[in-house]
């Protein structure tokens, strides 16, 4: 156990996109139980129209990031891997209360472990094209007809919808607390405001992954 | 080169000024010129016909008829003549001139001359009325422009010759000669002398017809405000050769849904002849709802917003006397809430309606009927439903009743209530022999055994379209408990969720938030155990 390194991990699109992301989420899951019905807060159309606009910005910005992911490669990030998972389990279930040091640290290649893939590779390809797809039926339920799903019933879209809306509430819990779950309570939540973040352990980083300045 | 400078400043400063006067200048809507009519090419009060006095209502209708040749015999074809719904087969009774019961004063037959005070026509006191007369028929109740010319309301349909007391005010003779001078296409006077107080008083039929729309605000009715559009009724119950469009009985308002830009031949004018299938904002949601929601389920908000409607009357308690005489009970708005004649009613003020599958036709109970007097007897219909594409939902007054039905068997009985003898009910109070004299007068058997039965008549909910700022938000539907709470079948955002799914996801996220404060929690401890050791 040394000193602590700094490394640069999210760039400034990565950052940017995170928490507009956040944020959008933020306020669908908001409006959107609104609209469900759950509470009164906007108002019925107000929160239906921040809704979509929310929504129209989530599409456009992913295909911002998903452009991103491709010209800089970074997809590779979410390559997903068995490899380690059971020990990254066993850490926060066992060795985060021993104090043990976490058995994937974050490096610029590899700044997500085993199971962060492996959620945020869910994430990004099942259950926000589930929400999108879901989403865009719905908003355009009257062209049902044209697109030769007439038979289709609003309620079987709504459902996943709201299914949808349930998991990214879920994930959002448990991803908020996991942002505590650093060396310090603020370690990742810093990293992901400035772009640096400081991973203890250096050892398992390699020189030129290290802040020279 | 200063005198160009000059005149470019002086053409900015007006440009500034006009697009200033844009902005501040009131939308042109608002500013409907009065235009005299420009499609009369006639002024009555030269023609040598009507320069006569006239000693019967008949003989204005002979000198209109000595020009308007066609007239009579085109008005003999109109549910204003007939009473009876002019697509129904004849002698099915479909009308009010036929078997139609209703649970306001129940039916025509044996009380003509009392109810055809409202009949576009001249001594229908009986079944003995010749349908084919045209002198009969009366042209001055619908063109008369002086406000002059009353109906007497228990006179068959002829006005007083002879000055009469009756409901407490003295009745006048009209000046025929003046009247008949004075003819115009009808106003909203005209139309309302019976619809606004059809039932036989202001606003106790229609929610959204009464005399308020004689001269509405712009907020009671946009199209019909006289510091707005204006509108008489006839802008938009077109009218050819008399025959004035709208929805009667089975026959729906219109078949086509279709705008003016598409056909400006049509002679038949809905919200969207003008409005088209998409008259909200371009993108806006509302366009999306118009195939299943008709305009005026969100346009009319509330139905009676300025005068109050009779929402309930029940018969079965009429009869009652005070001190040996009939009485009456004021209730609210000064309206009577008790009448030995009539029973109780319940008035009532700025009504929600009730909303209905509707696709334009309606169906009715006749006195013929058999009915299940163990519910409350729906004696008209609402026809349409969800699976039907054109039906739309739709908004409606509906008013509850008890009235009178044969109870051996099973149908609605026709009471004999007005006339000097002694079986009507207005003269003597006795239902056995008010019901025995109008079921003979209709032809109809009564076994001699009466009960009240709990009936509905529906009434749709059109007219006194509100300004777009006062139309329904989404949210008075989208809500657990809105407007459409009571509409099934199909699923509504908002309204309608899936409790399974609920229970799991809110279910998902308690355990997710308990797993993370354990989890918290657990390092907080476990951490605190280290730094210690």
């Amino acid at each position: 156990m040394t000193g602590k390194e700094k490394l640069y991990l999210y760039s400034r699109f990565e950052r940017l996109w995170h928490w507009l992301q956040g944020g959008l989420i933020a306020m669908l899951l908001l409006t959107g139980f609104e609209a469900h019905g759950t509470y009164a807060l906007f108002g019925f159309e107000r929160a239906y129209t921040i809704h979509n606009w929310c929504a129209w910005t989530w599409v456009i910005g992913s295909a911002f990031a998903i452009f991103w992911l491709i010209i800089t490669g970074e997809w590779k990030q979410y390559t997903p891997t068995t490899r380690k998972v059971a020990e990254v389990i066993r850490y926060y279930a066992v060795g985060i209360f021993r104090g043990e040091p976490h058995p994937v640290p974050k490096s610029v290649r590899a700044k997500h472990n085993p199971l962060q893939r492996l959620t945020y590779l869910s994430l990004a390809a099942l259950l926000l094209p589930l929400q999108m797809a879901t989403g865009l039926l719905y908003y355009y339920y009257n062209a049902w007809p044209e697109m030769g799903i007439g038979t289709w019933t609003l309620q079987t879209v709504a459902v996943l919808h709201t299914l949808g809306g349930f998991a990214l509430l879920v994930f959002v819990i448990v991803h908020v607390y996991m942002t505590t779950t650093g060396h310090t309570p603020w370690a990742h939540i810093k990293g992901m405001i400035t772009g640096w973040e400081e991973v203890e352990h250096p050892e398992a980083v390699q020189d030129w992954e290290k802040k020279s300045a | 080169m200063n005198t160009t400078r000059g005149v470019r400043r002086a053409v900015a400063a007006m440009a500034c000024a006009a697009a200033l006067f844009l902005a501040l200048a009131p939308p042109a809507r608002a500013q409907v010129p009065q235009r005299a009519p420009r499609w009369i090419t006639t002024d009555h009060s030269m023609h040598e016909a009507l320069k006569k006095p006239f000693a019967s209502p008949e003989e204005v209708t002979k000198a209109c008829l000595s020009c308007h040749n066609q007239a009579a015999l085109q008005v003999h074809k109109t549910i204003h003549w007939t009473w009876l719904c002019p697509m129904a087969p004849e002698g099915s009774g479909l009308g009010k001139g036929g078997l139609v019961v209703n649970n306001f004063c129940v039916a025509v037959k044996s009380n003509e001359p009392r109810c055809t005070s409202c009949h576009a026509g001249y001594g229908w006191k009986d079944g003995t009325f010749d349908f084919t007369s045209e002198e009969k028929v009366d042209c001055l109740v619908c063109h008369d422009s002086t406000g002059s010319y009353k109906k007497f309301p228990p006179g068959a349909g002829y006005p007083v010759m002879q000055p009469t007391q009756f409901g407490g005010k003295e009745w006048l003779p009209p000046d025929l000669n003046n009247i008949a001078q004075k003819v115009r296409r009808p106003g909203r006077a005209n139309c309302g002398a019976c619809h606004f107080t059809g039932g036989g008083g202001d606003g106790v039929k229609h929610g959204d017809l009464d005399t308020s729309l004689l001269k509405p605000s712009k907020d009671l009715d946009v199209h019909m405000a006289q510091d707005g559009a204006n509108f008489t009724c006839v802008r938009c119950h077109t009218t050819e050769a008399h025959k004035i469009s709208g929805r009667c009985y089975k026959t729906p308002a219109s078949n086509t849904r279709m705008s003016l830009l598409q056909d400006d031949q049509m002679h038949k004018i809905t919200c969207e002849s003008c409005h088209s299938a998409t008259p909200h904002k371009n993108g806006h949601k509302a366009n999306d709802h118009t195939d299943k929601v008709a305009c005026q389920t969100c346009h009319i908000p509330e139905f009676a917003r300025e005068k109050p409607t009779k929402m309930s009357w029940d018969w079965s308690t009429a009869g009652k006397k005070k001190d040996g005489k009939p009485f009456t009970i004021e209730g609210p708005y000064g309206k009577d809430s008790y009448d030995t004649m009539k029973g109780d009613f319940v008035w009532k003020k700025n009504v929600q309606p009730e909303y209905l599958w509707f696709n334009g036709s309606m169906g009715n109970v006749l006195a013929t009927d058999k009915i299940d007097p163990s519910k409350p007897v729906e004696l008209n219909l609402v026809y349409g439903s969800r699976d039907d594409k054109n039906s739309r939902i739709y908004p409606f007054k509906v008013h509850t009743g008890k009235t009178p039905y044969d109870t051996e068997l099973k149908t609605m009985v026709i009471p004999h209530l007005f006339g000097k003898d002694d079986a009507a009910y207005w003269k003597t109070y006795d239902w056995d022999k008010a019901i025995a004299a109008g079921q003979e007068a209709s032809g109809l058997p009564y076994s001699g055994k009466y009960g009240f039965a709990d009936t509905i008549w529906y009434f749709q909910t059109t007219h006194m379209v509100a300004p777009k700022e006062k139309a329904l938000k989404c949210g008075a539907c989208h809500a657990r408990e809105g407007r459409l709470a009571k509409l099934g079948g199909f699923y509504m955002p908002g309204r309608d969720h899936a409790s399974v799914v609920d229970f799991a996801g809110w279910g998902g996220a308690a355990l997710a938030l308990i797993g993370v404060l354990i989890h918290g929690l657990m390092r907080l401890v476990s951490g605190g155990r280290r730094k210690e050791g």
